[in-house]
C-alpha cells in the first residue's frame, strides 16, 4: 500500500508516493538522491542520518516517509546556500572537525538544530546535542570546538534555517 | 644548512573538508548504476556445524531474485597471508554470523525476503571457543585441512592437525639462566577480548562482471591494489582485466585492509548475467560477519636485578584468531617482534601463537596487536616496579631502549630511532607525576595516576612499495596520482604539502583526485601500518624532483643557461640571481615554444617511487632479523577518578607524547592523536565482544556494544609532539596514525591500581568489572 505525501526538502516542494514501510532515510537517499544523509546503523543509535524536521534534529532511519507529509525537512544539501558554506560548515573545516567525514552531515545537522534552539549554548548543551551522533575518528574535541566557534561567529544569533 | 619550509609543518586544512561538510563526498554506500542489484546474506546461527543441506527453491521462485549462491559452487580459497577463507561457507560453518547463502535481487527488500525463504539444515559440531583450550591436544580442529592451505612461505608457520595458524618465535640470549639469576621475578597473565573497528561507514562493494572475463569494482577499501591482486589470484584473471575504484571511504582502522566483500559481489554479478551487484554490510553484519580485532591471552614473566635492571623476559601470546587467520597471522608475528615493549632486554623468549577458534575472525586493527600486548607488558611493568619498591617511571627509565642497545630481534637502536625517554619525561612532567592527585570533593570518590609507554613499527612485507605520478597542469599546478587511500587520516593533504614544498608552488596549486582507480593511479601496496605519509611522502619528493629536472632541461635550452645554474622557485625557473629571466612552470608544463614556433620537451610528468629498504625475514627459530622500517615511540599519562559506590570511572586527563620525527601538519597530526586516544579509551573502558557458552555473539549492535560518545571523553587531553628526525623519513617524519590508541588501556589500568589498590588484568575496565572487584575487596577485608 502506498501513500501520497507532500512535503518540503531544503525549501523545495516535493511530492512522493511511498510504501507504508519506507523510512524517511530511504526516501531521501533512494528517491530524492540526497545521499549526503548517511546510514550508519539503521536503528537510531549512531546519528549519521540526522536531518531537521521542522527545525528539530531527528534520525531519519527511525521515521517513516509517510510521517513527512506536510512537514519541512532540512538535509546537509541545504546547509550551504548559493554555494556559500554556512557558518557551521566553515567552522567544522576551520576547527578540523571532519576526518573520514561519514558522520559529518549528521553531526552538522544536530549542531544546526542546537544553534536554532540555543544560539549561545553552554559546553554541556553542545555535548548533549551531539551525544547521539557517533564519530569514530575525531574523538569529538574538534567537533565540540567547531560548534563553539560557529556559535561565537554567529554572535548569539540563531543559525539561519 | 636548515632549509626554510613554506608549507611543511603548517596547519593546512584538509583538501576534502568541503566535500565532507556539504554532503558532496560520495562513498561506496552512495553509488548506484543502471541495472544494479542488491545483495543480502543468510548467516550461520551456529558457531560450528556441518551444512547438511541448503534449500533455495522457494527463494529462487521469488520474483525479482536474480542470483542465489552457496559455498558449494564456489570452490576457491582466499586470503592475504594465509588462504584459509571461502567466499561463502562450504560444508561447514566455523563461526556464528558466517555467510552461508547470498542472494542478489532487484531491490534489497526482495533480497532480504528471499533470504528468509532459504532453508539450511545444520548438524551441530563441537565448537572450540577459548584459544588456550584450542591449543590442547584433542581439541576440535577448526581447519582439519590446514596443511593444504597456501600461505606466505618462510614467513608464516602453520602447524597441521592443530589449531595453530602461526607460531612466531623470538629467542635472544639465555632466558633460563638469566631468570634463575634474577633477584626479583614476576609472572602475570592478562586478557583482551575481541573488539570491532566500528568504521561509521560499514563495508560496501559494488562489482560488475564484464565480458571477456573483465571485472570492475567500487569498494570501501584501504587497499585498491591488494584487492586487485587478490581478486586476480582468486579468480585466475589477468591483473589488467580487473579495475578497482576506491571513492571516499568512511573510516577503516585496518578493518578494510586486505579483501572484504569484493569477491562475493563479483561472483554474484557473474551469476546474475553481469549486472552490477551492491553488497552493503548492515551494522550487525559489520560486527558479526566481517572481521574484528583478535582477542589475546598473554602470560608475561619478568626477571630483574634488585637495582631495577630487567635481565629476562619470557612471554606467551595466545591470539584468538577466530575462524580464519588470513590477516591475523601477521598480527601475531608483528606483536612478537615488538613483544618486549620499548625496553632493552638481553634475554628474551617469546612464543606468539595465532590460534583458530569458532568465533568471528580477526584482522588488522589500528595498532596491529600492540594495544593488546602492551596491555599486559605495561601493566606488568608497574607490578614489577612495586615488587622492586621503585617508582614505575624510574623503573621504565632504567630499562628503556637507548643508543647502543639492541632490540629483541637484534636491531641496533640508534640516534635515529626517536627518543622514548623524552616521551616518558614529557608526560610525567605534564601530569604532575609524583604529586598526589587533588582529593575529590566527595569521600566515596578516589583519584589515581598512571603511565604507560608505547611503540610500534609498520608491519608489512619486506618488499612493500608505492609509487606516485605528478602531472603538471597547463597553469603550472600539480596533479598528484596515488593509490594509497585517505580514509580520514589526512595523508592526501600532507602529500600535497610535500609536493608544494618540493615544487615550490602554492598549496592551492596542488591537487589529488579523490578516487583511487587502479586503471590510472600508480601502484601502492595498501594503506595500513602508518606507512603512507612516510612512503608516499618519499615518492612525492622523488616525483617532484623528476618534474623539476624536466622543467630545468627545457628552461636550460630556452634560456641558453646550463641547467645546473637554474633554480626552481615560486613556480618559475630562472638562473640563480636573475629572477627577471624567469620562465613560469605554466609556460613549460606542456613543452616550451620558442618565438619562431619551434617547440621542445613535452608535457611534464614526474614519477616517484619508494620501496622498503633493508628489511629481512625473521629467522624461523630465533626471530632475529630486521622487520621494521622505522619505530615510533610514545607515552601516555592519565589521571582518573573512581566512584567507589558505583564503579564509575571518569578520566580527568590524558597526556600523550609521541616522537613524530617531524610534524608535517600540526592540525591533522593533532586530529590523529586525539581521535586515536579516544578510540583507545573505547578499548579501555567499554568495548569487547561477549559470547554465549555455545559461541553466539551477544552484543553485535550499538545497543549493546558501546563506543565512546561526546559525553564519554576525558575532561582534558594534552598532546605533546617530539621531533627527533627519522633518517630516511620525508623531512624527518615517521608514522603516528595508529600509535595514539596503543597503551591507553594500560595507563588507565595502572591509574586504577593507584586509585584503588586493585590489579585489573582483563579488559575492558567497565563499571561492572570495577564494582565487582570493589565488592570482592570489601568482602575480603
Amino acid at each position: 500500500m502506498t501513500h501520497d505525501i507532500v512535503f518540503t526538502v531544503n525549501g523545495n516542494p516535493e511530492r512522493a508516493s511511498v510504501p507504508a514501510t519506507m523510512t524517511l532515510l530511504d526516501l531521501l537517499r533512494d528517491r530524492l538522491a540526497l545521499t549526503g544523509t548517511k546510514e550508519g546503523c539503521g536503528i537510531g543509535e549512531c546519528g549519521a542520518c540526522t536531518v531537521l524536521l521542522n527545525g528539530k534534529p531527528i534520525t531519519a532511519c527511525l521515521m517513516l516517509a509517510v510521517e513527512a507529509d506536510g512537514q519541512a525537512i532540512e538535509t546537509i544539501e541545504g546547509e550551504a546556500v548559493g554555494g556559500e558554506l554556512s557558518v557551521l560548515q566553515q567552522s567544522f573545516i576551520d576547527a578540523g572537525a571532519t576526518q573520514c567525514g561519514f558522520c559529518t552531515p549528521g553531526m552538522i545537522m544536530s549542531a544546526h538544530g542546537l544553534l536554532l534552539r540555543s544560539p549561545s549554548p553552554s559546553h554541556d548543551e553542545i555535548v548533549e546535542a551531539i551525544a547521539g551522533n557517533l564519530c569514530r575518528c575525531t574523538g569529538y574535541e574538534a567537533i565540540i570546538a567547531a560548534i563553539r566557534l560557529a556559535a561565537d561567529r554567529l554572535g548569539g544569533e540563531p543559525h539561519d534555517a | 644548512m636548515t632549509r626554510e619550509l613554506n608549507v611543511i609543518g603548517k596547519p593546512v586544512a584538509r583538501a576534502d573538508a568541503v566535500d565532507k561538510v556539504t554532503g558532496a563526498a560520495h562513498y561506496t554506500h552512495d553509488l548506484g548504476f543502471p541495472g544494479m542489484l542488491h545483495a543480502a546474506l543468510v548467516l550461520s546461527p551456529h558457531a560450528s556445524a556441518r551444512i547438511v543441506s541448503v534449500d533455495t527453491e522457494a527463494a529462487e521462485a521469488t520474483p525479482g531474485v536474480r542470483a542465489i549462491l552457496t559455498g558449494k559452487s564456489l570452490d576457491v580459497h582466499l586470503g592475504l597471508y594465509m588462504q584459509d577463507k571461502r567466499i561463502l561457507a562450504k560444508d561447514v560453518v566455523r563461526y556464528q554470523g558466517e555467510a552461508v547463502v547470498a542472494v542478489a535481487a532487484d531491490t534489497l527488500e526482495i533480497a532480504n525476503a528471499a533470504c528468509r525463504l532459504v532453508r539450511v539444515d545444520y548438524e551441530e559440531l563441537p565448537a572450540v571457543l577459548d584459544p588456550c583450550e584450542a591449543m590442547e591436544k584433542g581439541a576440535h580442529l577448526v581447519h582439519p585441512d590446514l596443511e593444504t592451505y597456501s600461505h606466505m612461505e618462510g614467513v608464516f608457520f602453520p602447524k597441521p592437525k592443530t589449531n595453530i595458524a602461526h607460531h612466531q618465535k623470538i629467542r635472544k640470549g639465555d632466558v633460563a639462566r638469566a631468570s634463575d639469576d634474577a633477584e626479583v621475578t614476576l609472572t602475570a597473565s592478562f586478557d583482551n577480548p575481541p573488539v570491532q573497528h566500528v568504521p561509521m561507514e560499514t563495508h560496501a562493494t559494488i562489482a560488475q562482471s564484464l565480458p571477456q572475463n573483465r571485472m570492475e569494482v567500487w569498494t570501501s577499501s584501504q587497499s585498491p591494489y591488494t584487492v586487485r591482486h587478490l581478486l586476480s589470484a582468486t579468480f585466475n584473471l589477468p591483473h589488467a582485466s580487473i579495475r578497482v575504484h576506491v571513492p571516499y571511504v568512511g573510516g577503516g582502522f585496518g578493518g578494510k585492509a586486505g579483501l572484504g566483500l569484493e569477491p562475493l559481489a563479483y561472483v554474484l554479478s557473474k551469476a546474475a548475467d553481469g549486472r552490477p551487484v551492491k553488497v552493503v554490510a548492515t551494522r550487525e553484519q559489520e560486527f558479526n560477519t566481517l572481521p574484528s580485532r583478535q582477542g589475546l591471552h598473554s602470560t608475561i614473566e619478568i626477571g630483574a636485578r634488585a637495582d631495577g635492571k630487567i635481565v629476562s623476559l619470557k612471554s606467551t601470546y595466545i591470539w584468538d584468531a577466530g575462524a580464519y587467520a588470513d590477516y591475523g597471522v601477521n598480527v601475531g608475528r608483528a606483536a612478537a617482534y615488538s613483544g618486549a615493549g620499548p625496553y632493552s632486554i638481553d634475554n628474551c623468549w617469546i612464543d606468539s601463537f595465532v590460534v583458530y577458534t569458532n568465533k568471528i575472525y580477526g584482522t588488522a586493527y589500528r595498532g596491529f596487536g600492540h594495544l593488546e600486548i602492551l596491555w599486559g607488558i605495561e601493566r606488568a611493568m608497574d607490578q614489577m616496579a612495586r615488587k622492586l619498591n621503585m617508582d614505575p617511571a624510574e623503573f621504565r627509565r632504567i630499562n628503556l631502549l637507548k643508543e647502543g642497545d639492541t632490540t629483541i630481534t637484534g636491531e641496533a637502536f640508534t640516534s635515529g630511532h626517536g627518543k622514548p625517554q623524552q616521551c616518558l619525561d614529557a608526560v610525567t612532567e605534564a601530569i604532575g607525576w609524583g604529586t598526589p592527585s587533588t582529593p575529590p570533593d566527595v569521600p566515596h570518590k578516589v583519584r589515581g595516576k598512571g603511565i604507560a609507554m608505547l611503540h610500534k613499527a609498520p608491519a608489512m612485507p619486506t618488499y612493500t612499495s608505492c609509487s606516485v605520478v605528478i602531472k603538471l597542469d597547463e597553469d603550472g599546478g600539480a596533479d598528484i596520482l596515488v593509490s594509497g587511500v585517505d580514509y580520514g587520516q589526512g595523508t592526501y593533504t600532507v602529500l600535497r604539502q610535500i609536493a608544494a614544498e618540493e615544487l615550490s608552488i602554492p598549496i592551492e596549486k596542488t591537487h589529488i583526485t579523490w578516487e583511487c582507480d587502479t586503471a590510472f593511479s600508480p601502484y601502492d601496496w595498501q594503506t595500513v601500518a602508518s606507512r603512507f605519509a612516510y612512503m608516499g611522502g618519499n615518492a612525492v619528493i622523488e616525483a617532484s624532483a623528476d618534474c623539476l629536472g624536466q622543467l630545468r632541461s627545457m628552461a636550460s635550452r630556452a634560456l641558453d643557461v646550463p641547467s645546473e645554474l637554474l633554480i626552481c622557485n615560486g613556480g618559475s625557473v630562472y638562473p640563480d640571481g636573475q629572477p627577471d629571466r624567469a620562465i613560469s612552470y605554466a609556460t613549460l608544463a606542456l613543452g616550451y615554444t620558442f618565438e619562431n614556433g619551434n617547440s621542445i620537451g613535452g608535457p611534464v610528468i614526474g614519477h616517484g617511487r619508494f620501496i622498503a629498504k633493508g628489511l629481512t625475514h625473521l629467522d624461523p627459530e630465533t626471530g632475529q632479523g630486521l622487520p621494521a622500517q622505522y619505530w615510533t615511540y610514545g607515552a601516555h599519562a592519565v589521571e582518573v577518578e573512581v566512584d567507589t559506590q558505583t564503579g564509575e570511572i571518569e578520566v580527568l586527563n590524558i597526556v600523550s607524547a609521541l616522537d613524530a620525527g617531524k610534524v608535517l601538519n600540526p592540525k591533522l597530526c593533532l586530529g590523529q592523536v586525539v581521535g586515536g586516544v579516544i578510540q583507545g579509551l573505547g578499548s579501555a573502558l567499554w568495548e569487547g565482544f561477549v559470547f554465549s557458552e555455545d559461541g553466539r555473539f551477544l552484543n553485535p549492535a550499538f545497543v549493546d556494544y558501546k563506543i565512546p560518545t561526546a559525553k564519554d571523553i576525558p575532561h582534558r587531553t594534552q598532546q605533546i609532539f617530539l621531533e627527533n628526525p627519522q633518517p630516511g623519513g620525508p623531512y624527518g617524519a615517521r608514522g603516528v596514525a595508529e600509535h595514539p590508541m596503543i597503551s591507553v588501556p594500560s595507563a588507565i589500568g595502572n591509574a586504577l591500581y593507584d586509585a584503588l589498590g586493585i590489579e585489573f588484568m582483563t579488559l575492558p575496565l567497565n563499571y561492572e568489572r570495577i564494582l565487582t572487584r570493589l565488592r570482592e575487596n570489601a568482602e575480603a577485608t
